[in-house]
């Protein structure tokens, strides 16, 4: 550790900052991170540290047939060539879920891009010109890329002799998980339809694009451990995985939570972690390994991409009748989440509206695509795009408008899902669109207010200089979703914290220390505005997230503020009765309210629920410290039957709704979006300052995929064409609109202070808002995202 | 090779640089800078932003060798850059900057030193504080740089020239709107500035 | 590797000439890409940034002489009067940084068809100053472009400036990309009209193995224009001469399928660029402000 001259530190935050929850309150870690001290994984830094380069396959399926190190070994400055051969016990693979995915490829390669061999040297030149030496002899295999090639008779198996837990109950072995979901009768519900419309949409790839790419390094211990400090989404999680291959016990893999630039689900799954490790240890050297952006692209998963097929019914008087969907997500070539994304596809794939009356059936295939997982809104962002698409449909086809149609099918608290579980707290998907709707209407043809001709920055095509105003059509549309929150389907979820409260220079200070990954979302914020209102103390320090102490569960699903928030609320609360039992002990004999008054911490003293001072904190404490670590965690879930969906899978539900104002070059077929306006329900809103810009940037990664996001995979070859930022392109500030957000804070009285998680469901509706507002501006019917200048122009 | 040049005021030398090495990957691993961010490598991303000889330009694609005596001012010297700026003086050789053995001994602020409220800050600095445009923060550095340019060229730009100026940095977080609020949080209180001097 | 750093022309030259295999380096923003991304580990890297002359620009009675370091940004707010359609096109290169980093002589080093000062050089007409230690000779732009990210330069030459006409009427440079701003082209169309000569030139970048000019769509156009007595007239172009141009100019595109976009796309966008930017400057040409000057106004 002594070497180490880059690594994280606590952060405290005291002196002006009071803000309790419900305060906007500014970053704890603002200042580093504006001066660029703040340390990011890939600012780790450690004298005599070697650099780890990964060599990662060239072609989609092979048989390797042999690997040659011994050039590459033999380059001055290497110091380790690693292979499969070198891994030093049995367990030899990894994954969230489903253990399926090799640390380094054995015998063949499913993916263009899977790590096959690991090289540590003085300097990553070096690193990158030795593994160019290493020679692999491939054998190529034929690809399977999509439902029909994955599942065709005498299919490549992607994965043969599976023995996962989903292997027994799925129709092929390419198929990762298959969940259906029957409720009421859709064939009969169908007759009393007086309209039905039906679609096959289609979603692309997108990728998370965190701007820090995947990094971190790893110092060999003196015990034969290894400290690891690392950019990752759920420290403890990375743990149970690591541990094994490296055959060290879990407490001789200490893991330390670096600067994290984005996770957005990226860094749900293991990338550099054990190969970091696995040279540290070889090399008994500190080794820093860096992607570059290349890298990046084959070192994460993506957002499943998705083909998706709908019918849905409706009376004549607006009410829908039935929803029959097949759901097929591509998983690539290893798990990673999938299985949990089908769930979610499925459970949510009726939106938020009721119908009695369903046939679902989502599943997730293998094959030699890049893997697929995590992205924000997994699952449920797909889905959005299609069923938002369908009540346009019907809504065109009955006459109505589109927000009136969708306000009369809207659920409810009390609506039942497609699972049987019954929404039992606020769903206000109606007065959301209501809101939406009543926001004004940005100006007509902004590019002329300047008054000296055209703006070319205000139009589609931007600085390219396209268009005057030629050919540019306004269109306006809606969309609104629904978004689980916290992990679903009977799985554990909880969080640890450790609160530690005493007094420091006469004054009481809390100590927060959780492994929650802050990754920007600002939940050490959130933290130390907990620790204030449930303890009275101004002055909050923040440890650097860690494995030392219990897990906070995954920074995703929207989850970290009510989980984490949940168990630092409990602990304060905790830590609060031990010195109100301490302050009982010494002073209840002085005062009666000790004994029967509802007592507070506020403002540093002992209060009544009056107001009145019973003691100053640091009396009561003393030198005394109070140190809690507690488990919380949420209400539990069920699992979702097999063969029905049904099962009360879900904790909780987030909600928003958009309007997208686009105008689109019809002739170009480019697209400027005007604005995106939002209302979403909070619950309650604990740093508004924060959820505003968590829906602003959702609202932002739904837009890209709209209109320009896309991993693009050779059909024939399964590689990837465009790994870069050259050719991925994700939206610049001259792409983004106005965001106007309204935020409603309607309590779930289940969840921490009421809060709702916030962060995925401004991702799912603004797409189909977008897409929408396209087929208002130009009456196609486009059933694809991305919208390509192509599927505008019919070129 | 050897570079020298001089990097937020300070002449900076780092010698076994190989050719191939940008600005950015010796102010990061040789300098001990790392301020600036390594988040494309290929000129689309505006993350490694620095002053070069005053002109905003992507670190990672200046050759190392390209720098040699030239001046760099990077995110970690814009506080005393906009300072010195404000005070009508440029950077003086020698008197803002850390020294290489500074830098590399470089360590995030220790526990209890009240992160977050002591440091002086560039109006820009302090502005994306308030606003709330900092999530992540790898967008941040080079943002900061650029935006500190534009306001230095303009004092008070409008939506579009903002969106113009900040269109080589792209963030994934915050979806741009909290950016634009710093930036005109920024010109505002400069603004105000000049206008209580009178001037 | 071996880092070469001239401090004068003569040197560069002269080590141009010992090394010939060695990559010219100025703004950085092609080369740099290429060596972090390891696609290119070349054995010399020739610094130009010490030679100031590059960097510099002379306006003559008839011509510029534009150095071939001069970054797109000193263009873009320099030379918007005597070089429209250039100064519209370095605007659309790339972003701020890039833009006050890369100039006009690496766009013709790397000779890639994407890159956006082409199509303006070529509608401009102008001459590519070239040198070694052989001499100095002048390559008309039209010859310029050999192969996909080829040029008709020797190992040993290196280039020093480009020599464009001041404009004689007005110029105009449009290009598709899918995002609005920092992007490659997709397509890209320059169009530049010559009252002088009345004439009428044209280029196309990204929709052919090189950058070329429309050479059948500029006939037409000229003798149209001629005929119809329209440069004295200076009346509208009817609709179907315009189209007829458009529709000229999208057949001079032999363009391919890729990531970027599909070779039916690129020769629509490419018809209806030329459509649009020929009503602009012909607009502008006919004293009409309202066409061209949304596009000015940004440069």
């Amino acid at each position: 550790m002594a070497g180490v001259t880059r690594t994280p530190t606590s952060l405290v935050q005291g002196g002006k900052t009071r803000a309790g929850i419900g305060e906007s309150t500014l970053r704890p870690d603002g200042t580093l991170k504006v001066t660029g001290e703040f340390a990011y994984s890939s600012d780790m830094w450690h004298e005599d540290m070697l650099w780890g380069f990964t060599l990662r396959s060239t072609t989609a399926h092979a048989e390797i047939r042999s690997i040659d190190t011994a050039e590459a070994l033999a380059t001055p400055g290497v110091y380790a060539v690693l292979t499969y051969d070198d891994l030093p016990t049995d367990v030899k693979n990894y994954g969230l879920e489903i253990q399926d995915t090799p640390v380094l490829a054995h015998g063949k390669v499913r993916h263009h891009g899977e790590p096959v061999a690991l090289v540590a040297a003085d300097h990553p030149e070096t690193a990158r010109r030795a593994a160019a030496k290493i020679k692999i002899e491939y054998c190529e295999l034929p690809v399977v890329t999509d439902e029909a090639s994955a599942t065709a008779e005498g299919a490549p198996l992607v994965h043969e002799n599976r023995t996962d837990h989903h292997a027994g109950h799925v129709p092929h072995p390419n198929i990762v998980h298959r969940q259906p979901i029957i409720r009421g009768n859709a064939d009969e519900a169908a007759k009393k339809a007086d309209v039905i419309v039906s679609g096959e949409y289609v979603f692309g790839m997108q990728d998370q694009a965190f701007l820090g790419p995947e990094s971190g390094l790893a110092v060999p211990g003196e015990d034969g451990g290894v400290d690891l400090y690392v950019a990752t989404q759920w420290l403890h999680s990375d743990l149970r995985q690591i541990a094994p291959v490296l055959g060290l016990p879990e407490e001789k893999v200490r893991m330390t939570l670096s600067g994290v630039g984005g996770a957005f689900g990226g860094r749900e799954d293991l990338s550099m972690q054990i190969h970091a490790c696995l040279l540290a240890l070889r090399t008994g050297k500190p080794v820093k390994i860096v992607y570059n952006r290349f890298e990046s692209f084959f070192g994460h998963v993506h957002r499943h991409p998705a083909r998706l097929w709908y019918e849905h019914g409706a009376t004549k008087d607006g009410k829908l009748t039935h929803m029959k969907c097949r759901i097929v997500l591509d998983g690539g070539a290893y798990a990673s989440a999938s299985p949990a994304v089908v769930g979610n596809a499925s459970s949510l794939s009726v939106g938020p509206y009721v119908v009695d009356d369903v046939d679902i059936e989502a599943i997730a295939l293998y094959s030699n695509n890049p893997p697929c997982g995590a992205m924000r809104g997994f699952g449920a962002v797909q889905a959005c795009f299609a069923y938002e698409a369908q009540m346009d449909k019907l809504a065109a086809k009955l006459g109505l408008d589109p927000v009136e149609f969708r306000q009369r099918n809207a659920m409810e608290q009390g609506t039942l899902l497609p699972t049987g579980q019954q929404v039992d707290s606020p769903a206000p998907v109606a007065e959301l669109l209501r809101r939406v709707k009543a926001m004004p209407l940005p100006p007509e043809q902004q590019w002329l207010s300047a008054g000296e001709g055209a703006d070319v920055r205000a139009l589609p095509g931007g600085l390219s200089n396209t268009t005057h105003g030629e050919g540019v059509v306004r269109g306006v549309g809606y969309a609104v979703g629904i978004k689980n929150v916290g992990f679903s389907e009977g799985f554990d979820d909880y969080s640890t914290a450790r609160v530690r409260m005493e007094v420091i220079g006469g004054e009481p200070v809390a100590t927060v220390h959780t492994a929650m990954a802050e990754v920007g979302q600002g939940g050490i914020t959130v933290h130390a505005q907990i620790a204030r209102t449930e303890l009275g103390v101004q002055q909050v320090s923040i440890q650097p997230a860690d494995t030392q102490v219990g897990s906070a569960g995954s920074t995703s699903a929207s989850r970290q503020t009510y989980v984490t928030g949940g168990a630092v609320k409990h602990t304060c609360e905790a830590v609060r009765e031990k010195v109100l039992a301490t302050g009982r002990a010494k002073f209840g004999t002085y005062h009666p309210a000790w004994a029967t008054a509802e007592l507070l911490l506020e403002g540093g003293k002992v209060t009544t629920d009056g107001g009145e001072v019973l003691a100053d904190i640091a009396d009561v404490l003393e030198d005394e410290a109070i140190d809690l670590e507690l488990e919380w965690r949420h209400r539990p879930t069920e699992a979702f039957d097999l063969r029905t969906g049904q099962g009360n899978g879900h904790v909780q539900y987030s909600f928003a709704a958009h309007r997208a104002v686009v105008e689109v070059d019809t002739e170009l077929g480019l697209v400027k979006v005007i604005e995106l306006a939002c209302a979403q329900d909070v619950g309650k809103a604990l740093n508004p300052l924060s959820v505003v810009g968590q829906i602003q940037g959702g609202t932002t990664q739904g837009l890209g995929v709209a209109v320009m996001e896309e991993i693009i995979v050779d059909p024939k070859t399964a590689k990837v064409r465009n790994p870069s930022f050259t050719d991925y392109l994700i939206p610049t500030i001259l792409d983004t609109p106005t965001i106007p957000v309204d935020v409603l804070e309607l309590a779930d009285e289940h969840a921490p202070y009421g809060l709702r998680g916030i962060g995925e469901a401004p991702t799912l509706s603004s797409t189909p808002a977008v897409l929408a507002a396209i087929r208002n501006a130009t009456g196609l019917e486009l059933n694809k995202t991305p919208v390509r200048p192509e599927h505008l122009t019919g070129t | 090779m050897r570079v020298t040049f001089t990097v937020n005021g300070r002449r900076q030398e780092a010698d076994d640089v190989w050719e191939g090495e940008s600005l950015l990957y010796v102010l990061r691993e040789r300098m001990g800078l790392p301020g600036s961010k390594n988040a494309c490598e290929q000129g689309e991303c505006g993350s490694c932003t620095v002053r070069l000889d005053g002109v905003p330009v992507c670190s990672c694609l200046v050759a190392a060798g390209q720098v040699e005596g030239r001046e760099v001012v990077t995110v970690e010297g814009l506080a005393d850059f906009a300072k010195q700026r404000a005070e009508g003086g440029g950077c003086a050789s020698g008197v803002c900057g850390t020294s290489v053995a500074e830098a590399q001994q470089w360590q995030a602020r220790p526990a209890g030193s009240q992160a977050g409220e002591q440091a002086e800050l560039s109006p820009i600095q302090q502005a994306f504080i308030d606003a709330g445009a900092v999530q992540c923060g790898f967008c941040t550095p080079g943002l900061l740089v650029a935006a500190d340019e534009l306001l230095e060229r303009n004092g008070s730009p409008s939506d579009a020239d903002i969106r113009e100026a900040l269109s080589g940095n792209l963030c994934r977080c915050t979806g741009y709107e909290k950016i634009l609020d710093a930036v005109r949080l920024a010109a505002a209180r400069g603004d105000s500035h000049t206008a209580g001097q009178g001037a | 590797m071996d880092f070469l750093r001239p401090a004068s022309w003569e040197e560069a030259l002269a080590a141009k000439a010992e090394h010939p295999t060695a990559v010219p380096i100025a703004g950085g923003t092609d080369v740099m890409v290429e060596i972090n991304f390891d696609h290119r580990r070349p054995e010399y890297l020739l610094d130009l940034n010490r030679i100031g002359e590059l960097n510099e620009w002379e306006v003559g009675e008839r011509t510029v002489r534009l150095g071939a370091s001069v970054p797109y940004t000193q263009i873009m707010e320099n030379l918007r009067a005597e070089l429209p359609g250039l100064a519209l096109a370095s605007h659309t290169v790339a972003s701020p940084q890039i833009r006050n980093r890369g100039g006009v002589g690496g766009n013709l080093g790397t000779a890639s068809p994407a890159g956006d000062a082409h199509p303006a050089l070529l509608a401009a007409g102008c001459e590519v100053e070239v040198e070694s230690v052989r001499g100095r000779r002048m390559i008309p732009i039209d010859d310029f472009y050999t192969g996909v990210k080829r040029n008709a330069m020797a190992p040993d030459e290196l280039i020093r400036s480009v020599h464009l006409p001041k404009a004689d009427g007005p110029q105009q440079f449009s290009k598709v990309g899918t995002r609005n701003a920092m992007v490659i082209a997709v397509c890209a169309f320059g169009i530049a009209l010559h009252p002088e000569t009345r004439t009428v030139r044209t280029g196309i970048g990204s929709a052919a193995p090189t950058p070329v000019r429309a050479k059948e769509a500029e006939a037409f156009l000229t003798a149209a224009l001629e005929e119809g007595g329209f440069w004295d007239s200076g009346s509208p172009i009817p609709p179907s001469v315009a189209k007829q141009f458009a529709q000229l100019a999208a057949g001079a595109c032999n363009p391919i399928d890729d990531v970027r976009g599909s070779a039916a796309y690129r020769r629509h966008a490419v018809g209806i660029m030329a459509r649009r930017t020929l009503g602009w400057t012909w607009e502008s040409y006919r004293g009409n402000a309202h066409g061209s000057k949304g596009g000015a106004q940004c440069a």
